[in-house]
């Protein structure tokens, strides 16, 4: 007898002829999560993902691990019982509660699929033998075929597998079958969030970070680094550009009116992000924006800046409050290093008052004023690009 | 060029240091309280160390006590003597502007029913007598002073303070925190009245995460950490022998020619701010005029030796502090901004209050200090690089 998981994949089952595409992404994807933890096997078969761990494995790191590929929706710690021995198979359903419940006063029902339908006992036979068997060897149980607490599914095949928990994924679609997008990551709580969401849907990641030392130091780019790291784990990697952006953002500084400076500074973040992404093929962007957020986030705001941009901008936040952000910041282990304390590149050249409405003919008018040097800035800021390849 | 001016939050191991270490580490690695022959020889360690800092102090070595580090030590005076000592009283003094290592037990100690009495430094980042006498009081047990301040380098008579202690009460007890002093000035805890002494390895090139407590005899005095009653039962733990070794070679290296060290930083020092003087809108604490009027040369330098000489703590108007320390820092110059123990806080430097600079220059203001082995040729490389960069920096100083 030994550990396997059966991952069970929500619409990626729905999908017609490019069904074997999704499979095969959600394959590789199960498999480059649990590849650092050691030798398992992954297998597809008859329609379902198979993960079976014939080593040594570590039961909680496995899990965590499953938990956090996209296009799972579920799994179900397995007990494979290698023969189908009738006598053996109920031994190992005996075993099988016996380990996954260290509590046994609750109420169950036998489930019997038969895929190997010359086996001697038929579906219902099993059901019953099974359930007299468990019956008789923990005398708590109690049956209830109408409402039961837990369902017990003992699958006979050339093997026999044993499961019933459930545990949950993440759902979403396997990284890789929609596409790549670039993520304008900052230090804050919401753009890794941003990419994680959008990255659930099956997109692949990379990220634009834009430094500005000595204004920002390199404490705020290793915490950028550290987000990368995090939410690559449920990504895959991340090819992180980290942009000089000082130059720029002084020029504006001194030339623009300085309750624009943070709008004008976004619409070059996003020229310079845009530049990168078409260079890696990318079809979208992605950013953390969600409205009224703050004077940037407007949709006043939000249009100006968009305005810049060909490529689709990508805002899942858009709709969300500032708890359910962190909500799901909490959950997928990035909130804890988004609000450590160092200053990024928004924060220290902020006017008193900016402007909440910006008109993007007077936006368009005011960077005209910087038309003598953006151009070779532009092009340092970007030549001189520092790239990380990021994975966890 | 690299110039490394960070001094007063840590300095480079000395490499005779760092080889004893390894030693220890390698081949002298039993536990002292062990009656093998392993544990003897780590014992020696622990001996000689005692004996080399108590020579540096004219103590005994049964006074030595070894720590974590300055923390620990100052943990370890103010709480193990004030649990010790309440029946005698319930008041403590020390002065506003200490380090968090000796505030943060204050706060703990007045949690646990203590009166403590913060004394204001003046202007020039000294606690006077007359101010000290004011606050004692019958049941007054303890006073704590910092010798030399970490963040501006003022340093305080400590000698006329724990005379006036003693003075008053020979039974309360007087705490030095020497962290930043010892090794830099010549301290005798017998003469200068003082019963409790810290120090920090790692200031004075030894290794990081020990340091000593003086206590001197027959000091009432409960440990602070419980356990397997080593040195004494005062502070129990297996002690940390290659710190303790290195410990005590740094200890005995730092105070062999503090005078001839004194005086070279000091001409570092006056070096240095001979050159910033040069720059506009620049204002050494505690030496220059806070209004920005020039200081007669005499009491110009009398001011620059009343401060401790190997820390300088610079204002440079319409220049964030955090900003001008990463330009520095991508120049190969590394400071502080306030103190490295405290500048992650978001509040505003303390001790820059309390002596009154300018609130344009609290979050303006960046520390340079040095060691035995800084050379003029790294401040000469300062200077040129301050004065490349403040007016970078300040184009957009919003007067």
């Amino acid at each position: 007898m030994y550990q396997a998981f059966l991952v069970k994949y929500g619409e990626i089952g729905l999908k017609g002829n490019n069904r074997h595409i999704f499979e095969n992404a959600l394959k590789n994807r199960i498999m480059d999560s649990l590849r650092p933890l050691g030798e398992y096997i992954v297998v597809r078969e008859q329609g379902r993902i198979f993960v079976e761990c014939p080593k040594g494995y570590d039961y909680e790191d496995t899990i965590e691990a499953l938990g956090r590929v996209f296009g799972v929706t579920g799994f179900c710690p397995v007990k494979v019982v290698e023969t189908t021995d009738w006598e053996t198979v109920k031994q190992a359903t005996g075993d099988f509660v016996e380990e996954m419940y260290p509590q046994k006063n609750f109420t169950f029902k036998v489930a019997a699929k038969r895929a190997d339908k010359h086996y001697p006992i038929t579906s219902p036979e099993v059901c019953a033998k099974v359930g007299e068997y468990l019956l008789s060897r923990f005398s708590e149980l109690s049956v209830d075929v109408h409402a039961p607490q837990e369902v017990i599914t003992v699958e006979i095949r050339n093997r026999a597998y044993i499961y019933s928990k459930v545990l949950a994924g993440p759902g979403g679609m396997p990284v890789g079958t929609a596409g790549k997008a670039m993520l304008l990551l900052s230090g804050g709580i919401d753009s890794p969030v941003a990419g994680y969401m959008i990255s659930k849907r099956g997109v692949a990641i990379e990220a634009t970070y834009f430094h500005a030392p000595p204004y920002t130091s390199d404490r705020a780019k290793e915490k950028v680094v550290d987000l990368a790291r995090i939410v690559s784990r449920y990504t895959g990697p991340i090819r992180l550009n980290i942009v000089n952006f000082t130059d720029i953002q002084l020029a504006i500084y001194e030339k623009c009116p300085h309750e624009e400076l943070t709008i004008i500074m976004r619409r070059y973040m996003m020229r310079i992000a845009e530049h990168f992404a078409n260079k890696s093929d990318c079809l979208g962007m992605i950013t953390g924006e969600s409205i009224g957020q703050v004077a940037s986030q407007t949709m006043h705001s939000l249009l100006t800046t968009n305005a810049v941009c060909e490529l689709p901008v990508y805002r899942p936040l858009i709709g969300m409050d500032k708890v359910e952000i962190i909500d799901i910041a909490q959950k997928i282990g990035t909130f804890e290093t988004s609000i450590l304390p160092y200053e990024d590149c928004c924060t220290i050249f902020v006017a008193k008052h900016p402007v909440t409405k910006p008109i993007l003919s007077v936006i368009e008018k005011s960077e005209e004023l910087l038309a003598d040097v953006i151009d070779d800035l532009m092009r340092e800021a970007i030549e001189t690009t520092e790239v990380i390849e990021v994975k966890a | 060029m690299e110039a490394y001016l960070d001094n007063s939050a840590t300095t480079k191991i000395n490499d005779d240091v760092l080889a004893l270490m390894e030693r220890v580490y390698r081949e002298d690695f039993g536990n002292p309280s062990s009656r093998h022959k392993k544990g003897m020889e780590a014992e020696r360690y622990i001996k000689t160390a005692k004996e080399q800092i108590a020579a540096t102090l004219k103590c005994k070595p049964e006074e030595i006590f070894f720590t974590s580090g300055g923390t620990e030590s100052n943990n370890m005076a103010l709480i193990g003597t004030a649990l010790a000592n309440k029946r005698s009283g319930m008041h403590i003094i020390t002065t506003s502007f200490e380090h968090p290592s000796v505030y943060e037990p204050m706060f703990f100690l007045e949690e646990l029913g203590f009166r403590v009495t913060y004394l204001a430094p003046g202007p020039e980042g000294t606690v006077t007598v007359d101010a000290l006498k004011e606050a004692l009081c019958e049941d007054t047990i303890l006073v704590s002073v910092m010798a030399v301040n970490n963040e501006v380098g003022a340093v305080q008579d400590i000698t006329a303070l724990g005379a006036a202690v003693k003075e008053y009460n020979p039974a309360i007890l007087f705490h030095v925190d020497a962290i930043q002093a010892y090794g830099k000035f010549r301290i005798y805890p017998k003469r200068q009245n003082i019963d409790l002494l810290s120090v920090s390895a790692h200031k004075l090139h030894g290794p990081k995460g020990c340091g000593f407590l003086y206590v001197r005899e027959k000091t009432k005095i409960k440990p602070i950490l419980h356990g397997g009653g080593q040195q004494k039962g005062m502070r129990s733990g297996t002690e940390n022998v290659p710190g303790v070794a290195g410990l005590g070679l740094s200890a005995e290296l730092a105070n062999k020619d503090i005078e001839s060290v004194q005086e070279h930083l000091f001409e570092l020092k006056k070096y240095f701010a001979e050159g910033l003087a040069k720059l506009p809108d620049v204002t050494v604490h505690l030496v220059d005029n806070k209004d920005g009027t020039p200081v007669g040369a005499e009491e110009w330098e009398k001011r620059l030796r009343k401060t401790a000489p190997h820390i300088m703590s610079v204002g440079f108007a319409g220049v964030r502090s955090e900003v001008l320390l990463h330009a520095l820092e991508e120049k190969g110059i590394y400071v502080s901004s306030g103190s490295a123990c405290s500048s992650n806080h978001p509040a505003v430097s303390g001790t820059l209050k309390a002596i009154d600079v300018k609130k344009e220059l609290l979050d303006a203001t960046v520390r340079f200090s040095f060691c035995k082995d800084t050379t003029k040729e790294e401040l000469e490389y300062t200077l040129s690089v301050l004065k490349e960069l403040l007016p970078q920096l300040r184009r957009f100083w919003r007067k």
